[in-house]
């Protein structure tokens, strides 16, 4: 964990009203492991204190990059942002996705711009998998040839039918899971809504599976301290206990997440 | 600009920040808020702790307590809403977990303690006492979710009393109180801590507030209400801080709101002897070592030589 100031090194928009804002630094690229977060200081306005968390969504050649859509006033501010300013920056935080255990097929489950925290995992997989990736709309199912570059197996499912499979991204997952003559064994990486989580819990469950999935929460700090960001998981020894998202998490063991306390 | 108050030059080097809160001497005068800055670890690869005048640990009960469901804060403009209902390990868990960690620092510890009952603070104040490495007690009597019945320690003059006494009775570390800042009267409370032999006093707590979702019609916190801090409460904490400062000649730790090095010198200009960071630190966490070097080069630019030279120069 590092605290910089990074200058931006560009920022392009994306289909769908998203941003790929790329930073420069190093050090960040250097550390950065699957399914890890910053911690950005908003540009503006004055009046915002916290910093806001962004899956790192690549890490390469000196930059790492963030995919974003701006849905409040903090991340507006930071649509306006241009190569040469300059952001604080604290990173990479959190626990990651472990490596696909060896062996297996890797399955990824992305809700939304919930791939973002996907791609470090799919860039360095011992072979490529799929990936399913679901969106009220097509607007919303991002990156695909960036995952199709990398040799991943890319299913679409929307909720308005625009892209893909119609419905929600359970739906090609549940058939494709169906079909015998799918790959076996097979591991799960997921982020997304807590309602696909825990739908993807239940899959890898009924499966024999493990998944590891990604919350995303509202923190305060990002480092631990303020205990905004706790989920109740199981101890080992099966006693429900706080986790913090973005210390312990946020990823976890799917197993391991208590689903019921999850508003 | 010459005149017969023109300030000496001071070295900011040689400036002395230096203070004393009853029997503790800090190397200066900044400490961090309890409850934002966990339990030392947490910042520790992002922030030198021994840059710190001293390290306030988040609240500690007798035994863990799991605090409130999520959502636990909500950011406002300025300010942060919280209710994290005082999650903490317990005295063993942090005296097993934490302590050892905040014992490699030379920076004094001091540990924010409260509980749900009289006889539980005189306890926890029993335990810490004697234990190597904590430096003082702060009571927390005034956050929003410590109640005896419908008395909260915090806003109830005899209910105040009855905590500090049995704390008193119960160690000999240096015990700091904290004070609520919804009280009619806050001299009253400085007063009363001065009679029960309080050490010094830390004020202001969070102030109660409330925020509500008005597409849900929910509240945004899961506990409805919460404790406002952050830049939006500092005028009404240096307020506090100055009515206090001519109350009681107990020491003063001053906080609410501070981001930079200015802020924490109106503290100490209407009295408080030493400041604390607290939101600043969520969104700064080397906020505190900051205020640091900035009230040095202030000193400096005033031409005061000690910080000591600062507290309670209200120009009127």
């Amino acid at each position: 964990m590092i605290i910089e100031d990074a200058a931006v090194a560009g920022q392009e928009r994306r289909a769908g009203g998203y941003y790929l804002l790329s930073l420069r630094s190093p050090k960040l690229a250097a550390l950065a492991r699957p399914g890890q977060f910053l911690h950005v200081r908003l540009p503006a306005p004055a009046d915002t204190l916290l910093r806001r968390p962004f899956s790192i969504f690549q890490a390469a050649e000196g930059e790492v990059r963030i995919l974003y859509k701006p849905v409040g006033r903090g991340t507006h501010s930071m649509t306006a942002l241009q190569a040469g300013d300059v952001l604080s920056v604290i990173g990479p935080l959190g626990n990651g996705f472990p490596p696909p255990a060896p062996g297996v097929h890797p399955v990824l489950v992305a809700g939304g711009y919930g791939m973002a925290a996907l791609y470090l995992l799919a860039a360095s997989a011992p072979r490529p998998g799929t990936a399913f990736f679901g969106g009220a709309g097509a607007a919303d199912i991002l990156c695909v040839p960036e995952f199709e570059a990398l040799g991943w197996k890319v299913i679409i499912a929307t909720e308005d039918g625009s892209l893909g499979a119609r419905g929600r991204v359970t739906t090609p997952l549940d058939a494709w899971l169906s079909a015998s003559a799918r790959p076996r064994p097979i591991e799960f990486f997921a982020c997304g809504p807590n309602g696909m989580l825990k739908a993807v819990a239940e899959r890898a469950a009924a499966a024999g599976a493990r998944a590891w999935v990604s919350m995303d929460r509202s923190m305060g700090c990002g480092v631990g301290a303020c205990l905004t960001c706790v989920q109740r998981v199981r101890a080992p020894n099966g006693e429900a206990v706080w986790a913090r998202v973005c210390k312990e998490g946020p990823v976890f063991e799917a197993g391991s997440v208590v689903w019921e306390e999850i508003e | 600009m010459k005149s017969k108050t023109s300030p000496s030059r001071v070295e900011p080097a040689n400036v002395d920040l230096s203070v004393r809160l009853g029997p503790l001497t800090l190397r200066n005068p900044v400490l961090t808020a309890s409850g934002t800055f966990g339990y030392g670890p947490e910042y520790a690869e992002l922030v030198d702790l021994e840059q710190l005048g001293a390290i306030v640990v988040k609240g500690i009960c007798l035994k863990p307590t799991r605090g409130n469901p999520t959502p636990r804060t909500y950011e406002v403009a300025s300010g942060l809403l919280n209710a994290i209902g005082l999650q903490n390990p317990g005295v063993d868990g942090f005296i097993r977990d934490y302590l050892p960690f905040l014992r490699k620092f030379s920076t004094p510890v001091i540990v924010n303690i409260w509980g749900h009952t009289i006889e539980e603070y005189a306890e926890v104040a029993r335990r810490f006492s004697g234990v190597e490495g904590i430096a003082a007690l702060e009571i927390n009597v005034s956050c929003p979710n410590i109640k005896e019945g419908s008395k909260l320690f915090g806003t109830d003059l005899d209910a105040f009393r009855r905590v500090l006494d049995a704390c008193r009775a119960a160690t000999r570390l240096p015990l700091i109180p904290k004070l609520a800042p919804n009280v009619a009267d806050i001299g009253a409370f400085a007063r009363a801590a001065e009679d029960a032999g309080a050490d010094a006093i830390s004020l202001i707590n969070s102030v109660p507030g409330m925020a509500v979702d008005i597409e849900t019609r929910r509240p945004r916190l899961a506990n409805i209400t919460g404790g406002l801090t952050g830049p939006a409460i500092r005028p009404i904490a240096v307020k506090l801080v100055w009515e206090a400062a001519r109350a009681t000649r107990l020491p003063i730790i001053g906080m609410g709101g501070i981001m930079e090095a200015a802020h924490a010198a109106e503290f100490l200009i209407v009295g408080a002897t030493a400041v604390a960071v607290g939101t600043a630190s969520f969104a700064e966490p080397r906020t505190a070592a900051r205020v640091v070097e900035g009230l040095r080069d202030y000193l400096a630019r005033h031409g005061l030589a000690s910080v000591r030279a600062l507290i309670g120069t209200l120009q009127r």
